[in-house]
C-alpha cells in the first residue's frame, strides 16, 4: 500500500477529485480537480507545483564519486562542473538501458543522482574498490517540481536571489523562509521550470512558501495527469511505459539501447571505458534495430473516421499508455506507439513510438491503430521531430 | 507605377479584421498577391488586445473564442503562429439571495449545483446538452459551407438543397420538429419546455439574445441558442476558450500566418472609397488620396459600410441600397473593461478557486432580463443590465502584472439609438459605466475599491473606434431573417456583391459574426472557384 509523502497534509485537502495513484510506493495525485486541464495549462501558462518526492534520489560522495558515475553513466559526468546537472541514462554490459535520470554535481566530491527505479544496488555493485560513500536519500529528501513560465518569478518572490543567474541545467543552494534548499533548473515538462529539494521535516513550510509566493503568479498544484501530457509534448520517454529496464524484463526484445531511445547524443565513445561502451560502439557500426520517434496523428482522418460512424471525433481525456500497433503503408506492423495524447497547446494528437529502422525519417507516413465503436481501424500518423514543443523560455538566461 | 497598371495586386482586402486576414491568407495560399488595408494602427478589428492601462491588456471587444473553425486553424497553421486557447469551462451565476449556480466541466458537481434549485432540472440538464450538441452537429455542416440558396436557378445548387433536405429528413421528424420549434420560439419558451427553475433558464436564455436587439421572450431567439452548442475547441465539442494574450492574439496569429504566405498588410491606411470604373470596382482610394488598383476588391467591413460608404449610393441600384439600409444593425451591447488592483470577492462565494476562472453571468431571473430589455426598448441603457463577466488574468497571467487583474464585462442592453439620439452616448457613457459597476457591486461589494482603470465602450464608441456600424457586434443582427441565404441580402449570400469585382468576406455574410473565420475562408474559396482572382 502506498504511503503519504511529506506534502500529503497539504495535497490531500486540495485533491477534491480523490484521484490518486501509486508512484514508487507513495500516494501521488493524478489530478486535483476532476479534469487535469487547468493543471496542464498552469504548466504552460503560469506555474504548476507538483510533488516529486517519489523520485529515487542518491547521494554519491567521496574522492572517487566522479569516477564511479563516470563508469556508470553513458554520458561523461566526470567533467561536469560544480553547480551543473546532466541528464543521462545508464546501461548494463550489453549496452541495454537500465534507467535514466539526472546527475547533479553539488560539490567537487558530491553528486546527486535521481532515478525512476531503485538504484542503490547498482551503485553499490559499481562502487566496489572505490573510495565513495553512498546514501539513499529518497526518503530523507522531499522534492517539488515548479514548472511553467512564471516559475522563476515565484522563486524570486519566495526569496531565492540566485534564481536569475541559474542557468538551464544549473543547480544551486538557496533558502526559502530560512530553510536551506537545493534548486535545480530541471524538470519533466520541457518548459521553464525548477525542482526544489528539501529535508522532509521542512517540506510543508516550503510548499506553503511557494504557494504564497505563487498566488500572484497563477500557481496551481498539479498532478501526474497534467505532467504526462506535458512530458509527451516535450518528447521525454518514461521508464516502464516507453521503454523497460533491462534489469526487469524477461524478453531480450523488450530491452532498449541508448541509440534506439534517442539518447545517442549523450554517448561519448572516445572517452575511457563505461558500462555498455563496447556494445554501444558495435551497435553504432551495425545500426540500431529500433528508433524512438514522434508521431502526429492525422486529425482530418480521425474526423473522417468518426464521421463514418456518424460520431463527432472523440479522444481520451488524458494521456494514454496503452500501446498501439503502428503499421507501414502496406499494412505491415513496424512498431508501436507507447504514449499518446491530445496536445491542447499544439492542437495535435501526438504519440511517442518505437519503429523499425527505415521508418524513422521525418515525414514518413505510417498508420496507427485507432478503435471506434469496438472496431479497430487505422489512421495516418506522420513521423515528426521531438520535442514536439520546445519553448525558447526553457533555456533562456 | 505598377500600382496603376493593376498588375501588382490580384486582390485588395479592405479591413484587417480576423475575417479579412483569413480571406487574404487563403488567397495568398493559392498563390495570389494580396494587399490588406487597415484603418487602425493595428490589425484585428473587434478581435483585439490593447494595453489601455500600462501593464493591463484588455480584450477590448470580443473576449472568448469558440467558433473559430478547426480546419481554418489547421490550414493556416495557427498554433505555429502563436494561437493558444486556454480552457474556460465554468459558468457561475450568483443570485441576490446569496445563493449561486455553478456549471462546470464536472457533470456531477453541476448536477448537485442545479439540484439546489430543482432536482428534476438537474437530471434533465445533461440530456438537454446532449440533444443540443446533436442538433448543433447536424447544423454544423451548414456553417462550414456557403449557405444553400433556394433562390438560385443553378441546377447544381438545387441538387445540393435536395440532398440536404434528404439528409435532414433522414434524421427523422423529431429533428424537424425541434428545428421548426427553435426557429419560431423564444429562448425562454424553448427552455421552459425542458426546465422548470428560472435560476437555470435565465442564464441559459442569454445565448439567445447576445448581440441582438431582442428580448429573451422574443420569437426566434431559441434558434440563436444553438450557436452556443456549436462551439468547438480542440476538435471536440466544448463550450468556450480563452485565447492566450487576449483575442487580439488570434488576429496576430492569423496576420503572422498571412504574412508568411506573402500577404502585405498596411495599417493606418484607411480606405476612403472604392475606385469605380464603368460600374465595376477597379481598386481603392485611400483617405490620403492614393489610388491602388487590383483585379478584385474584398470588403471586410459590414454591409452598411461596404455599400453606403465604400461604394456609395450613387453607384448602387436603388433597390439594393434599400435592401442594405433595411439590414438591421442596431447594436445593443457595450463593454466595460477594468484594471483591478486585486481579485474582487464574491459575496456568494468569497473563497479563491476555479469557480472564478470561468464566466460570471449576471442574469438572476427572467424578469430581470426582460426588465433590462424594457429599458432598451424605450431608448435607454439597462439600469440593471445582463452581464457576462470574466477575469482572464486568472488563467492567463500575461495580461496583467503579477497579483493584479483584468476584468472584462460584456453588457447588454445598451441600445445604439438612445432616446436622445446616438450622438448623446458620450454624455451618457460614464452613467452607463456607473450602472454596470453599481449592479456588479451588489455581487462583489469590494469591486469599486479595486478599480485602477475603467474603460467604457458604448455602441457609439464601438462604431467610432472599431468601425462597427451602429455598434453591432456581429456586423448585423444574427436574427433568422438575416441568416444563411438572406445574409447580407437575398440573392447575394455567396460573398459576391451586386458591384462587379467587389466581394464581401466579413461577419455580415454567411455564417455570420463571432470569431469564426468562416466568412473569410469561404469568400476566398468562392473567389478562387469563380476565377475572380
Ligand atoms: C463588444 C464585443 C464583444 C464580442 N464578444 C465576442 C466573443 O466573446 N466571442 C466571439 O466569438 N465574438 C465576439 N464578438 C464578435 C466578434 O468580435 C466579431 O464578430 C468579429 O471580430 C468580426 O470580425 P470581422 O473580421 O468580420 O470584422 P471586424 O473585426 O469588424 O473587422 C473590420 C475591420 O475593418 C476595419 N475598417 C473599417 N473601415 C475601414 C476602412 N474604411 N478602411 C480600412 N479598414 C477599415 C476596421 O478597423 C476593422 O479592423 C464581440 C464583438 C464585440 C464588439
Amino acid at each position: 500500500m502506498p504511503i503519504p509523502t511529506p506534502f500529503h497534509e497539504r495535497t490531500q485537502p486540495l485533491c477534491t477529485s480523490y484521484r490518486w495513484k501509486d508512484w514508487a510506493g507513495y500516494c501521488a495525485v493524478c489530478s486535483f480537480d476532476t479534469s487535469h486541464e487547468r493543471e496542464y495549462f498552469a504548466f504552460r501558462e503560469s506555474a504548476g507545483l507538483l510533488d516529486a518526492t517519489p523520485l529515487y534520489k542518491y547521494e554519491v560522495s567521496g574522492p572517487d564519486a566522479a569516477a564511479l558515475l563516470g563508469r556508470m553513466m553513458v554520458r561523461d559526468v566526470t567533467k561536469l562542473k560544480v553547480g551543473r546537472v546532466a541528464y543521462s541514462c545508464w546501461c548494463d554490459d550489453d549496452g541495454k538501458v537500465i534507467d535514466d535520470g539526472t546527475v547533479s554535481r553539488l560539490a567537487a566530491d558530491h553528486f546527486r543522482v535521481t532515478a525512476a527505479d531503485p538504484t542503490l544496488h547498482w551503485l553499490q555493485a559499481l562502487s566496489r574498490g572505490l573510495d565513495v560513500e553512498l546514501e539513499d536519500s529518497s526518503a530523507r529528501l522531499a522534492a517539488l517540481a515548479l514548472q511553467g513560465p512564471t516559475s522563476r518569478a515565484i522563486l524570486r518572490d519566495a526569496g531565492i536571489d540566485e534564481i536569475d543567474s541559474l542557468k538551464f541545467f544549473g543547480v544551486t543552494r538557496g533558502t526559502i523562509r530560512g530553510i536551506p534548499v537545493w534548486i535545480s533548473r530541471t524538470g519533466y515538462t520541457g518548459d521553464l521550470g525548477y525542482e526544489v529539494w528539501v529535508e522532509r521535516e521542512a517540506a510543508v513550510d516550503v510548499w506553503d512558501a511557494l504557494m504564497a509566493a505563487g498566488g500572484r503568479h497563477g500557481i496551481e498544484p498539479a498532478g501526474l495527469d497534467a505532467l504526462d501530457v506535458a512530458r509527451i509534448e516535450a518528447g521525454f520517454v518514461l521508464l516502464g511505459v516507453d521503454y523497460f529496464s533491462s534489469q526487469k524484463v524477461v524478453l531480450e526484445s523488450r530491452k532498449s539501447t541508448p541509440l534506439e531511445l534517442g539518447f545517442g547524443w549523450m554517448v561519448d565513445l572516445e572517452r575511457g571505458n563505461f558500462i555498455g561502451r563496447d556494445a554501444i560502439a558495435a551497435e553504432q557500426k551495425r545500426g540500431s534495430i529500433w528508433q524512438l520517434v514522434g508521431l502526429e496523428v492525422s486529425w482530418v482522418e480521425l474526423e473522417q473516421l468518426y464521421a463514418s460512424f456518424n460520431l463527432p471525433p472523440s479522444l481520451p481525456a488524458t494521456a494514454r499508455r496503452d500501446a498501439l500497433p503502428v503499421y507501414d503503408e502496406a499494412g505491415h506492423q513496424v512498431g508501436q506507439a507507447t504514449s499518446h495524447t491530445w496536445s491542447p497547446l499544439l492542437k495535435k494528437y501526438l504519440a511517442l513510438a518505437s519503429v523499425r529502422r527505415g521508418f524513422e525519417a521525418k515525414g514518413t507516413k505510417l498508420q496507427i491503430e485507432h478503435t471506434v465503436e469496438y472496431e479497430r481501424r487505422k489512421v495516418t500518423a506522420t513521423v515528426a521531430p521531438i520535442p514536439f514543443f520546445d519553448p525558447e523560455r526553457k533555456r533562456k538566461p | 507605377m505598377s500600382d496603376l497598371r493593376g498588375g501588382r495586386y490580384d486582390a485588395i482586402v479592405v479591413g484587417a479584421g480576423h475575417n479579412g486576414l483569413v480571406c487574404a491568407a487563403y488567397l495568398a495560399k493559392a498563390g495570389r498577391k494580396v494587399l490588406v488595408l487597415e484603418r487602425r494602427h493595428q490589425v484585428g478589428g473587434a478581435t483585439t488586445t490593447e494595453e489601455i492601462h500600462p501593464g493591463f491588456k484588455f480584450s477590448c471587444c470580443s473576449y472568448v473564442v469558440s467558433l473559430l473553425r478547426p480546419w481554418i486553424i489547421r490550414d493556416l497553421e495557427l498554433p505555429r503562429h502563436g494561437y493558444e486557447v486556454l480552457p474556460l469551462e465554468a459558468t457561475l451565476t450568483p443570485f441576490p439571495d446569496g445563493r449561486y449556480l455553478l456549471r462546470d466541466s464536472d457533470p456531477e458537481r453541476t448536477r448537485r449545483s442545479i439540484a439546489q434549485f430543482s432536482p428534476r432540472d438537474a437530471e434533465v440538464y445533461k440530456r438537454f446538452g446532449q440533444q443540443m450538441a446533436e442538433l448543433g452537429r447536424l447544423i454544423k455542416p451548414l456553417i462550414d459551407q456557403p449557405a444553400p440558396d433556394p433562390l438560385s436557378r443553378d441546377p447544381r445548387e438545387l441538387l445540393r438543397i435536395a440532398r440536404l433536405g434528404k439528409q435532414i429528413r433522414g434524421e427523422g421528424d423529431a429533428w424537424l420538429f425541434a428545428n421548426v420549434k427553435m426557429m419560431t420560439m423564444s429562448a425562454v419558451d424553448f427552455l421552459s419546455e425542458w426546465f422548470e427553475c428560472e435560476q437555470l433558464i435565465a442564464p441559459m436564455a442569454i445565448s439567445g439574445i447576445i448581440g441582438t436587439f431582442l428580448g429573451i421572450r422574443s420569437p426566434g431567439t431559441a434558434y440563436v441558442l444553438l450557436h452556443h452548442y456549436m462551439g468547438e475547441i480542440d476538435g471536440s465539442f466544448r463550450a468556450w476558450g480563452l485565447p492566450k494574450g487576449g483575442t487580439g492574439a488570434i488576429a496576430q496569429a492569423i496576420a503572422s500566418s498571412a504574412r508568411a504566405l506573402g500577404v502585405e498588410i498596411r495599417t493606418e491606411a484607411p480606405v476612403a472609397h472604392l475606385l469605380m470604373q464603368n460600374g465595376r470596382a477597379a481598386g481603392v482610394v485611400l483617405a490620403n488620396g492614393d489610388e491602388i488598383r487590383a483585379r478584385a476588391v474584398i470588403s471586410g467591413l459590414d454591409p452598411h459600410r461596404t455599400f453606403l460608404h465604400l461604394v456609395g449610393e450613387e453607384h448602387l441600384d436603388p433597390e439594393i441600397a434599400q435592401q442594405v439600409r433595411r439590414f438591421k444593425m442596431r447594436g445593443s451591447s457595450g463593454k466595460v473593461n477594468l484594471a483591478l488592483d486585486a481579485l474582487p470577492e464574491l459575496t456568494c462565494r468569497p473563497d479563491y478557486g476555479p469557480h472564478l476562472q470561468g464566466g460570471i453571468t449576471i442574469a438572476p431571473s427572467i424578469d430581470y432580463l426582460e426588465r433590462a430589455y424594457d429599458d432598451a426598448k424605450y431608448g435607454a441603457f439597462s439600469r440593471q443590465p445582463f452581464m457576462d463577466v470574466l477575469i482572464p488574468s486568472l488563467t492567463d497571467p500575461t495580461v496583467a502584472p503579477p497579483g493584479k487583474h483584468v476584468m472584462s464585462i460584456f453588457v447588454q442592453y445598451a441600445p445604439y439609438h438612445l432616446k436622445e439620439g446616438a450622438a448623446d452616448w458620450p454624455n451618457q457613457r460614464e452613467a452607463f459605466g456607473d450602472a454596470v459597476i453599481d449592479t456588479l457591486s451588489e455581487y462583489m461589494p469590494n469591486l469599486k475599491s479595486l478599480i485602477l482603470h475603467r474603460q467604457v465602450l458604448t455602441p457609439w464608441d464601438l462604431e467610432q473606434i472599431y468601425g462597427l456600424t451602429e455598434g453591432n457586434i456581429f456586423h448585423g443582427e444574427l436574427s433568422l431573417e438575416q441568416l444563411a441565404f438572406l445574409r447580407p441580402m437575398a440573392g447575394w449570400s455567396r460573398y459576391r456583391t451586386p458591384v462587379r469585382n467587389l466581394w464581401m468576406c466579413a461577419s455580415g455574410t454567411h455564417p455570420g459574426g463571432g470569431i469564426m473565420g468562416v466568412p473569410g475562408a469561404l469568400c476566398a474559396q468562392a473567389m478562387l472557384g469563380k476565377r475572380a482572382v
